[in-house]
C-alpha cells in the first residue's frame, strides 16, 4: 500500500508539473477552475480527516482557511518589494508563505481544539461554528489585515502546479496517516470513544491531532487561495463556505478519501457550468444533504463497504 | 446611572427573546438529545408570518391595536407550531434510531433549505423588508429613564409565557409525559406514554415560542430577511448551553444573561466590535469549567 501510494503521489506531481508547463496555452478561465478544484480537494480531504476518519463534526473549516490565507498574504505583501513575484526569491517567499499560513492555522487549530474537543457531537459543531465566526470578526476589525475591505493586490503566485501538487501531498499524507498504526487510533476514536480509551488510546489527543493536521492543510489551502484570487475579504470565509466543504465530505462519504475527492471535483466544477442556476445551488445542496442522510448516509460515492458496519 | 437603567431594560428585553428561543432548543434536546438547527429558521418564519398577516388583520380591524397584535401573534405561533411538527415528522422521525450525527447533519440541511428557499425571489426574496408596526409605539418616561413601550410589552408577555410554560410542564399530563420522556425514554414507553405524540407536541410548543420570539425580535430590529434567524438562533443556542442544555430554568437564565451581556458590551467603545465574539468566548470558558452548564447536572457516561 505504502510504496503504491508513493508512486501515485509522484505520478500526480509529475502530471501536475507537465500540465503546468503547458498551462500558458490553456484557457485562463478553465485554468482558474482547475486551480479551484485543487484547493477544494485540499480543503475537503483535510476536513475529511476531522469529520470523516475521526468522526468529529467541525463547522469552522473555512475559519482555518481564512487564518492561513490572511497571514500568508500579509507576509508576501510585506516582503514582496524585496522579492519580485517572478524571481526565485519570489517563489521561495511563496513557499515560505504557504508554510507560514499552514503553521498559523495549525496553531489556531490547537488553540481551538484543546478546549472544544473535550465536547462531542453537536456541542463541538456549534463551538467550531462559533470559532469560525470569531476568527472572521477578528479579521474584520483588525487594521493589519485590512479590516472589512480585506487584503488586495496579493501577487499571483498560485499555479496549477502548486495547487495540484499540494493537493496530491495532502491526499498522500492523510491516506498514509490513517492507514498507519498510529492512525488506526483516529478510526478507533470514530468507532467507539469509550472502547478506544479502554484500549489506551486517548480520544482527546487523537481528536486534537486530527484537528491540528486538518487546520494546517486548510491554512495552506487558504494561502493558495489568497495567491490565486489576489483579493481576500473576511466576508468570503463565513459559515456558508464551511458548509460547502462539509457537503463535499458528506456527499463523498465520511471517511472515504476517494469519494471525497470525487465530490470535491464535482462540486467545484458543476456550479461553474450551472451559473444560470446559481440561485438554486444552495437549495439543491440542502435537499441533497437531507436526502443523503435519509437514504444513503454512507455517502454517494462510497462503493466499497467498510469492514465494520455500525447501525 | 440613567443610562445604566436604560441599557438594563434593553438588555432584559433582548434577553427575554433569547430565553424564548433557548427554551425551544432545550426542550427538543430534552426529549430527542440533539440540537435542532432549524429552530432559528422557524423563528424567521414566525416573523414573516406576522409580516404577511399584519396588513390583512389590521385592515379588517382597527389598525395597530392590542387585540390585532395578539391575534397576529397567536396565528403566527400556530402556523409555526404546525411547521415545527412537520419538520420533525418528515426529516427527523425517520432517523430516530440512527446515530446522532446523522440527525444533526439533517437538521443543518433543513435549516439551509428553509433559509435558501426563503431567499429565492419567488418566496420572500433576499432583501430586507420593513416590519409593520403591530402595536402603537410610545416612549414611557419613568423619572429620567425612558423606555420603549415595545420593550415593556416584550418583557411582560415573555414573563406570562414562561409562567404558562411552567404550568404546562409541571401541572399537566402532557407535561408530565414530556418530563418522563426526557428522563428515560424507554421507561416512559413502558409506562404507556405515546412517544411520537409527545415529541410532536414538544416540537410544536418550541416552534410556537420561537414564532413569538421571532415577532418580538422583528419588532426591535429595522427589518426582516430570510437570514434574520441565524444570529438570535446562535445566541439562544449559546444561552441554552450556558444554562445547561435540557434544563428549562437554565435556558431562561442563560438567555437573560446573554441579552444583558450583548447590550452592555455593545455600549463599551472598543469592545463593541468584538461583541459577537464575546458570547462564544464566554460559552467556551463555561464549558471548560462547568461542562454541563450553569444549572445542568453532569450525566456519567455509561457503556
Amino acid at each position: 500500500m505504502n510504496s503504491g501510494a508513493k508512486r501515485w503521489l509522484l505520478l500526480a506531481i509529475v502530471v501536475a508539473f507537465v500540465t503546468s508547463c503547458f498551462s500558458a496555452s490553456f484557457n485562463r478561465y478553465y485554468l482558474g477552475v482547475a486551480i479551484d478544484v485543487g484547493i477544494s480537494t485540499i480543503m475537503a480531504v483535510s476536513l475529511n480527516l476531522i469529520n470523516g476518519h475521526t468522526g468529529q463534526f467541525s463547522l469552522g473549516h473555512a475559519g482555518f482557511m481564512a487564518v492561513g490565507g490572511f497571514t500568508a498574504a500579509r507576509l508576501t505583501l510585506t516582503l514582496s518589494s524585496s522579492a519580485p513575484p517572478d524571481s526565485a526569491q519570489g517563489i521561495a517567499l511563496f513557499v515560505v508563505a504557504m508554510l507560514f499560513g499552514g503553521l498559523t492555522a495549525a496553531i489556531t487549530g490547537l488553540a481551538v481544539g484543546l478546549p472544544s474537543l473535550r465536547l462531542r457531537g453537536d456541542y463541538l459543531a456549534i463551538v467550531t461554528l462559533g470559532f469560525g465566526e470569531i476568527i472572521r470578526v477578528v479579521f474584520q476589525t483588525s487594521e493589519t489585515f485590512g479590516a472589512a475591505t480585506g487584503l488586495t493586490g496579493i501577487p499571483k503566485q498560485t499555479t496549477l502546479f502548486w495547487a495540484m501538487s499540494v493537493a496530491a501531498v495532502t491526499v498522500y499524507v492523510v491516506a498514509c496517516l490513517v492507514n498507519s498504526t498510529y492512525g488506526r487510533g483516529f478510526i478507533a476514536v470514530h468507532d467507539d470513544e469509550v472502547a478506544a480509551s479502554a484500549m489506551g488510546i486517548s480520544p482527546t489527543r487523537y481528536k486534537v491531532t486530527a484537528f491540528v493536521i486538518g487546520a494546517f492543510f486548510a491554512g495552506v489551502a487558504g494561502a493558495l487561495y489568497a495567491h490565486h484570487k489576489q483579493v481576500l475579504k473576511p466576508d468570503g470565509f463565513d459559515f456558508m463556505k464551511s458548509i460547502d466543504y462539509v457537503v463535499m465530505v458528506i456527499l463523498g462519504g465520511m471517511g472515504r478519501t476517494a469519494g471525497v475527492i470525487i465530490a470535491a471535483v464535482l462540486l467545484t466544477v458543476l456550479p461553474e457550468f450551472l451559473r444560470g442556476f446559481a440561485e438554486y445551488r444552495m437549495i439543491i445542496y440542502s435537499l441533497l444533504i437531507i436526502a443523503l442522510m435519509l437514504l444513503r448516509p454512507q455517502g454517494l460515492f462510497a462503493f466499497q463497504k467498510k469492514s465494520q458496519t455500525r447501525s | 446611572m440613567t443610562e445604566f437603567f436604560q441599557q438594563l431594560i434593553n438588555g432584559l428585553a433582548l434577553g427575554a427573546i433569547y430565553a424564548l428561543i433557548a427554551l425551544g432548543y432545550t426542550m427538543v434536546y430534552g426529549v430527542l438529545r440533539f440540537i435542532n438547527f432549524a429552530h432559528s429558521d422557524v423563528l424567521m418564519l414566525g416573523a414573516f408570518a406576522a409580516y404577511f398577516l399584519a396588513p390583512v388583520v389590521q385592515s379588517a380591524g382597527t389598525g395597530a391595536s392590542v387585540f390585532s397584535a395578539i391575534f397576529i401573534v397567536v396565528i403566527a405561533a400556530a402556523i409555526c407550531a404546525v411547521i415545527g411538527m412537520l419538520i420533525e415528522f418528515l426529516a427527523y422521525r425517520p432517523l430516530r434510531q440512527r446515530p446522532k450525527l446523522t440527525v444533526l447533519i439533517t437538521a443543518i440541511g433543513v435549516s439551509l433549505f428553509i433559509e435558501f428557499t426563503g431567499q429565492h425571489k419567488a418566496v420572500f426574496g433576499a432583501n430586507t423588508k420593513p416590519f409593520p408596526k403591530l402595536l402603537p409605539e410610545s416612549t414611557i418616561n419613568f423619572g429620567a429613564v425612558s423606555m420603549q413601550s415595545n420593550d415593556v410589552v416584550i418583557l411582560l408577555f415573555t414573563a406570562l409565557l414562561l409562567a404558562g410554560l411552567w404550568l404546562v410542564i409541571q401541572h399537566t399530563r402532557t407535561g408530565m409525559a414530556m418530563r418522563a420522556v426526557s428522563f428515560n425514554e424507554k421507561a416512559a414507553v413502558l409506562m404507556g406514554v405515546n412517544i411520537n405524540r409527545i415529541i410532536s407536541f414538544t416540537f410544536g410548543l418550541g416552534s410556537a415560542l420561537a414564532a413569538v420570539a421571532g415577532i418580538f425580535y422583528a419588532m426591535r430590529s429595522p427589518g426582516i430577511d430570510p437570514l434574520m434567524g441565524m444570529k438570535p438562533g446562535l445566541y439562544a443556542f449559546v444561552a441554552a448551553v450556558i444554562g445547561g442544555i435540557g434544563n428549562l430554568p437554565g435556558a431562561a437564565l442563560g438567555g437573560l444573561l446573554l441579552g444583558l451581556l450583548e447590550t452592555f458590551a455593545g455600549g463599551i467603545p472598543g469592545v463593541s466590535n468584538y461583541r459577537d465574539g464575546i458570547a462564544f468566548a464566554i460559552l467556551i470558558v463555561i464549558l471548560l469549567f462547568k461542562p454541563a452548564g450553569l444549572l445542568g447536572r453532569i450525566q456519567p457516561e455509561k457503556v
